[in-house]
């Protein structure tokens, strides 16, 4: 039988119709696509996909059951690596990981990993079945996780399923981190996927406790000493918005992208008045970034009824640093790229609101320290861009709050938790860390990676200990 | 879930309401504020702790219906849940022994967060005057527990139905003629009148600390929302405040921030308005 070189198609909203909704914008495959992209799969007995899966799951393996149409082995073996697969096969950038390393990639297109274990997950979440919860001795150990998203869920996942009383504390109303506040709705549902992952976490056992700021109500210290857990993971993110420190920044209709997004996706501000939290969108809006978050808050606008939505990005469009699906699927919906722009000034008018963004032009020098050619402003070349809202998406840093009130745990000059990369071990014993908070913003499958291999060494830890 | 177990009118509008969180109680410094929010649709709202009560398990907050949000709030009763708090963030008040006269400002319903401050200070053996100030006698509130706080205390009115007629500056500027030496200054209230005392106290160079509520989201430092420009910085008011050096702040900045939303508001409190008649019909 002749390969089949491509991959086979996701069915998607059409991009005029979506740019005017959340609901989510790729709609995967019904079985016989499944069957037939499983069926690519070469079965490779050296299998270099699982290499490039942060949390190694056995690809080849599920994609087998997936072949033969029996899913529901399928997702038993991803679930044996991955604890949220749902989100793992929409948001992973697997044109970096699994996807890159496949045999089929090198002829033709990899297969499609990512739409594969999307397939087995979302059939596993329709289909209603029972969790049975850990029954816990008197005398079981507790596992104190700070901080709901990605890294904090799977290390609580794993970490329950070694059979440690685990409390995610989370300082947020609703848990999931990145997953709830950060990533829309239409590249990620949040009440048909991500709520039903957590909610089979505590269905396993796993307490989480919301509307609690650790480094506010209970410092880390207070949790050993006081509330009785044995050790804690750190999990926090990088949720400190970074802006560009440049006139008129303060004005009304510039936001953070985390405020942004937090408004809309957490707060349902896309709801409003139904939803009580406001967000405001111009006509015109510029983003500024080229990442993931950007690609979020430029389509997350014309949702909003944005009629022109530009990327504002310093580099050139081979360096932007977004997951190349969403690049597309920003371009599909009209989102305007002005690459190679650098923001210099906001501009207002009389009431204080955004009326302009003003830019200067720039080009590529040489490769700096990061690898990347360095932007280079052209004298001379500002220029204004109207518009009434802007987002700065330029990234985010790791919030203070748990370390300042942890001072025997040690940070990097960027504030990031200095820890173990095989462990997550802290410098504080008992104390382990993992996720964007050691590493900066990165990835939900790495922060899982780290979450999944810390707990792995708390229970080492644990066992060493007893 | 969070418990009201006390719910008080202290003047049209204005609520007091005691509610369960003992962790919270065990936690809270004056200064510090919370986060509410009432049910599933609600926004967060951020209120400054008023009171908290270690031995009881509680903490209170004092609330102006001014819009949709506290509208919902203070349509709860006595044994409801509010659905989240989450608190006590931001700093605390800076409160220790020797730190000489300090005078207490609060107007309007900025007394209610003045209170646990101006008490902090008295507890460690500071020289307390407190300022209160309201529109007119009707609406002030607390005064007998400030008096319960403070070595002396000065009541401004503005119509003049009760103490001194005119504004809380006034006051202050009585204070600082008869030549008492003023070591520090905190105003907590509507945001021209802290720009007001701000001014008022520049040109004697005394301290001066403001508690800013510009719009927050989170309250943990994630979005910036909050941002306030002072000095040469800009700082995010939920965790590297509220209180600031009130002669740093730029108040212009901070009230054009506040007005962000007033059209949305509008649109919001009719919505409110049209649910709570549908909720009474039924």
């Amino acid at each position: 039988m002749a390969l089949v070189m491509k991959k086979h198609a996701m069915p998607e909203q059409d991009p005029q119709v979506r740019a005017h909704n959340f609901n989510e914008v790729a709609l995967g495959y019904d079985r016989e696509t499944a069957i037939a992209e499983a069926s690519r799969c070469l079965n490779c007995p050296k299998p270099r996909c699982v290499q490039g899966c942060p949390v190694q799951v056995k690809i080849p393996n599920f994609i087998a059951k997936v072949k033969s149409g029996d899913f529901a082995d399928a997702i038993g073996i991803i679930k044996e690596s991955n604890a949220l697969p749902a989100v793992c096969g929409r948001v992973c950038p697997q044109e970096n990981q699994c996807e890159k390393y496949c045999v089929m990639g090198v002829r033709g297109e990899p297969v499609g990993i990512g739409r594969l274990e999307r397939f087995a997950a979302d059939y596993d979440l329709k289909k209603p079945h029972e969790i049975k919860p850990i029954k816990y001795a008197a005398d079981t150990q507790k596992v104190a996780v700070v901080g709901s998203g990605p890294a904090g869920l799977s290390a609580a996942g794993e970490l329950a399923k070694k059979g440690y009383k685990v409390t995610v504390f989370e300082a947020l109303h609703k848990a999931g981190g990145v997953l709830s506040y950060g990533i829309p709705e239409f590249r990620l549902p949040k009440e048909k996927i991500v709520q039903v992952e957590i909610a089979n976490l505590k269905k396993l056992g796993v307490e989480i406790r919301l509307d609690t700021v650790i480094g506010k109500l209970y410092t880390v210290d207070e949790l050993m000493q006081e509330e009785g857990f044995a050790a804690v993971f750190v999990s926090t993110g990088a949720g400190l918005p970074s802006f560009m420190h440049i006139p008129g920044e303060n004005l009304n209709g510039v936001y953070s992208a985390n405020e942004f997004l937090t408004r809309c996706n957490l707060m349902k501000a896309y709801k409003f008045p139904e939803y009580h939290t406001p967000l405001k969108v111009g006509k015109t809006v510029a983003v500024v970034g080229g990442g993931n978050v950007a690609m979020d808050a430029a389509r997350t606008s014309l949702r909003l009824g944005a009629e022109h939505v530009y990327i504002v990005y310093r580099r050139s469009e081979k360096e932007l640093p977004a997951r190349l699906e969403e690049v597309h699927h920003a371009k599909d919906e009209g989102i305007d790229f002005k690459l190679l722009n650098n923001p210099v000034e906001v501009i207002g008018d009389e009431n204080g609101n955004v009326k302009a963004l003003r830019c200067i032009k720039m080009q590529l020098g040489e490769p700096d320290a990061s690898g990347r050619r360095r932007p280079i402003p052209i004298e001379g070349s500002e220029f204004e861009l109207p518009v009434e809202t802007v987002v700065v998406a330029i990234g985010q840093g790791p919030n203070p709050l748990v370390q300042s009130t942890t001072p025997d745990m040690h940070t990097n000059k960027r504030g990031n938790i200095v820890a173990d990369e095989a462990t997550g071990a802290t410098t504080k014993a008992g104390v382990f860390a993992g996720g964007d908070i050691v590493t900066g913003a990165a990835t939900v499958i790495l922060a899982m990676g780290a979450g999944k291999k810390a707990a792995q060494a708390i229970d080492e830890y644990l066992k060493k200990k007893a | 879930m969070y418990k009201i177990l006390k719910k008080e009118l202290l003047s049209p509008k204005v609520w007091l309401y005691d509610i369960e969180a003992p962790q919270i109680a065990k936690k809270a410094q004056p200064g510090q504020f919370l986060i509410v929010r009432t049910d599933e649709e609600g926004e967060r709202i951020p209120l400054t702790i008023a009171d908290f009560d270690r031995a009881k398990g509680t903490v209170s907050i004092v609330f102006q219906e001014v819009g949709a949000g506290t509208e919902v709030l203070g349509q709860l009763n006595e044994g409801d849940d509010i659905l989240d708090v989450v608190a006590p963030l931001g700093k605390k008040t800076h409160i220790e022994k020797g730190m000489g006269t300090v005078v207490c400002i609060g107007g309007g319903i900025g007394v209610a967060p003045i209170y646990p401050i101006a008490r902090g200070m008295h507890q460690v053996g500071n020289k307390v005057i407190s300022i209160m100030g309201a529109k007119n006698k009707e609406i002030l509130i607390l005064e007998k527990q400030m008096r319960a706080v403070s070595d002396e205390v000065l009541v401004t009115t503005d119509d003049g139905s009760y103490g001194i007629k005119g504004f809380v500056t006034n006051a202050l500027q009585q204070i600082i003629d008869r030549g008492e030496k003023i070591d520090e200054v905190i105003a907590i209230g509507p945001v021209v009148m802290m720009r007001s005392v701000v001014e008022a106290t520049r040109p004697y160079k005394i301290k001066t600390v403001v508690s800013l509520n510009p719009i927050m989201v989170d309250g943990t430092g994630m979005c910036g929302g909050c941002r306030v420009q002072v000095g040469d910085e800009i700082k995010f008011a939920c965790v590297d405040g509220p209180e600031f050096d009130g002669h740093l702040v730029d108040f212009k900045g901070l009230m054009s921030r506040q007005r962000m939303y007033k059209d949305m508001e509008k649109i919001e409190s009719d919505h409110v308005c049209k649910l709570s008649t549908v909720k009474g019909e039924l």
